[in-house]
């Protein structure tokens, strides 16, 4: 028997909504204690700040460059490397329940086996992964999927559809009549993306990913060793958690973030020291991306609505909190506890209302790329409790598992395994990390590489629709952790930004095997 | 956002095929044969110029046949579901000499997300006819 692995993801998650990594408003206990008993990563950044490319590079260890999932609605190649698959080779039992997302959600022909497993159920002899060794999908051989909300046809939809009818129009939906992300607003302030939904608590996504999870565990033999990954679709908009539990965090008692100013001047001031797409957002006058509803314009959102956003993202992080406590219970009960690694972390954050702003795009500042992630190795290995300042990437996840289960880093994995403390990091030459940004929708395209040391965050936009190729932001973190002064033209620095620019230069042309880039097929 | 006040979604996919652009043709001058070739497509019932789509999720969509020319090699139609406000479909096959052809897959409409949706797997349909008229 080896070291099973149990790899929880959340959706759009901030670093600071942990209350190890010093967050204040949602009550965390599960995972304060996890970070305690483990290693607690105060500088971990994804590949790419929306869900599908760093999802794709969970999974495969590549960077969005390299495995070809450059943006949401291009889908990870069937056949791409996959950390299940090989795990699964290496004897394990594997499972996503929850949020995949390797490919696009809005799929109507059913051409995607994320959407067809759910509609036609599973296995499916359809895809090319079934051969009867290496589970039916991407090396996984068990798959639930569950997304935001009750559209569409996943197996969470279809479970409440079939269930809890009555619960549907609770729900917030989360795109409109022209399947644009929903700018309609909801709660008590008329904040995008919320609602006051009646759904029960034990009908919510949140506790049937617990659930399901669970039932899969339970399935396992008690010897065997398993691979699962367990992918909570919250704190992601909408934000609609059970209307019962929205008491925890009364919105009215929220203090306002940090970097949000509450003068309009100031955040406009903020704003337009940044590459000219950030102002352009705010005012109404560009949509670079999907992610966000195009109809809403950020320069609306009042400081009412950033506490109830932020009030509700904490209600729907303590729910997942308690869900993990659950599922850790059971695995404990089943006499699993000293032998299975729990590593939790997301995808990317969200603003949540810094710089005036909400939702996510092309913007890489620490709402977005700063997550959290805690790994609690196997108590039988006896680790040693650290937190890790050096800055790591989710690019070295797959590693992390192979070297978990024993096993030799698979050749097409870029990240190299995450350090188990700094000086580990410091022997390893953890000094950087690469954060990656293509989009080309509706005749915007927008091209960004941003680099984070341990002293300063660098960010180039390449040549695009709406930058020239000359814009940039530098920001020190020691002087400026919130990134208000964007220090690009500073001749101070000049030194630092042609050493940040190498590196990144570095990087578009290091020698890795790539695969064609996917063709975007959908907008998510 | 142009800043032309144009905005409406236009999307074009092509593929080269190693096959005789009478070949590729034929494989989707019959607008009854698109369940053969369109990914995710399971059903066609045409009566006159109306096409009935259903695809493997289950929807159903009714379409208009505008045109199918076969000197020009062009077939043209739109969807009429009330999704979309508007839609315009086309396919041209452009022979490039005797046994290489281009297939254009191109898809204008309203509101953009679904010209998106629907030009997407437009992409998936070059593939499945490029495989077709090449043998596969």
């Amino acid at each position: 028997m080896g070291r099973r692995i149990l790899f929880i993801t959340t959706d759009q998650q901030r670093y600071d909504t942990v209350g190890a990594n010093g967050g204040l408003v949602a009550r965390t206990p599960t995972l304060d204690r996890l970070a305690a008993e483990g290693i607690r990563y105060e500088r971990c950044q994804p590949t790419s700040v929306v869900c599908m490319p760093s999802r794709a590079s969970m999974l495969t260890g590549q960077y969005p460059s390299a495995h070809g999932a450059w943006m949401n609605g291009v889908p990870l190649a069937v056949d791409a490397p996959s950390i299940a698959a090989h795990l699964h080779d290496a004897g394990y039992a594997t499972a996503l329940i929850g949020k995949a997302h390797f490919e696009p959600f809005l799929d109507p022909f059913g051409r995607y086996p994320e959407n067809a497993l759910a509609h036609l159920g599973i296995p499916t002899v359809e895809s090319p992964w079934f051969d009867g060794r290496r589970g039916v999908h991407r090396g996984f051989d068990h798959l639930e999927f569950a997304t935001h909300g009750v559209l569409g046809p996943l197996h969470y939809a279809q479970w409440i559809r079939e269930q809890h009818p009555e619960a549907l129009g609770g729900f917030y939906a989360v795109v409109d009549g022209d399947l644009n992300v929903n700018a309609a607003g909801g709660g008590d302030t008329g904040a995008p993306q919320v609602a006051i939904n009646p759904v029960a608590r034990d009908w919510y996504h949140t506790d049937w990913v617990a659930d399901r999870t669970i039932a899969w565990l339970e399935s396992q033999p008690v010897e065997r060793d398993w691979f699962c990954w367990m992918s909570f679709p919250d704190p992601h908009h909408p934000w609609d958690p059970p209307a019962a539990e929205r008491a925890r965090v009364p919105w009215r008692e929220v203090a306002l973030p940090i970097n949000y100013p509450q003068r309009a001047e100031d955040r406009e001031r903020l704003l337009d020291q940044k590459a000219q797409h950030w102002r352009m957002w705010y005012d109404g006058r560009l949509v670079s991306n999907y992610e966000a509803p195009a109809k809403w314009v950020p320069a609306t959102l009042t400081a009412d609505q950033v506490r109830e956003v932020n009030a509700l993202n904490a209600v729907e992080v303590e729910l997942i909190d308690e869900a993990i406590g659950r599922v850790l219970r059971a695995i404990r009960e089943r006499g699993w506890g000293e032998d299975v690694d729990v590593i939790f972390t997301t995808d990317h954050g969200e603003f949540q209302g810094d710089y005036g702003l909400l939702f996510k795009g092309p913007y890489h500042v620490d709402s977005l790329m700063r997550l959290p992630l805690i790994w609690r190795p196997a108590p039988s290995t006896a680790p040693s409790p650290t937190v890790v300042s050096a800055p790591v990437s989710l690019v070295s996840l797959a590693a992390t598992f192979a070297d978990i289960a024993g096993t030799a880093r698979p050749d097409w994995v870029e990240g190299e395994r995450l350090p188990i403390n700094d000086r580990d990091a410091q022997d390893r030459n953890f000094v950087g990390t690469i954060t990656e940004w293509d989009s080309a929708l509706f005749g915007v395209d927008v091209h960004v590489r941003t680099i984070l040391t341990d002293r300063y965050l660098y960010t180039e936009y390449q040549p695009g629709s709406v930058h020239d190729g000359s814009e940039g932001e530098l920001y020190d973190l020691v002087d400026d952790p919130l990134q208000r002064v964007n220090r690009f033209s500073d001749p101070t620095l000049s030194e630092a930004r042609s050493s940040l620019h190498e590196q990144l230069a570095l990087h578009e042309t290091r020698e890795v095997e790539r695969a064609i880039p996917g063709r975007l097929v959908a907008p998510v | 956002m142009s800043g032309t006040g144009v905005d409406m979604a236009s999307l074009r996919y092509e593929v080269r095929i190693a096959a005789p652009a009478s070949v590729v043709w034929k494989i989707i001058e019959d607008p009854a044969s698109i369940p053969k070739w369109f990914p995710g497509i399971i059903a066609a019932d045409v009566e006159g110029s109306i096409r009935t789509i259903t695809l493997a999720t289950g929807i159903v969509i009714p379409e208009e046949i505008l045109a199918i020319d076969a000197l020009q090699r062009r077939f043209a139609y739109r969807i009429l579901a009330p999704q979309y406000r508007s839609h315009l479909g086309t396919i041209d096959v452009i022979e490039l000499d005797e046994r290489d052809t281009l297939c254009v897959y191109a898809t204008t409409a309203e509101p953009d997300t679904l010209a998106l949706i629907i030009g997407g797997a437009s992409s998936g349909a070059l593939d499945s006819i490029k495989r077709i008229a090449e043998g596969g």
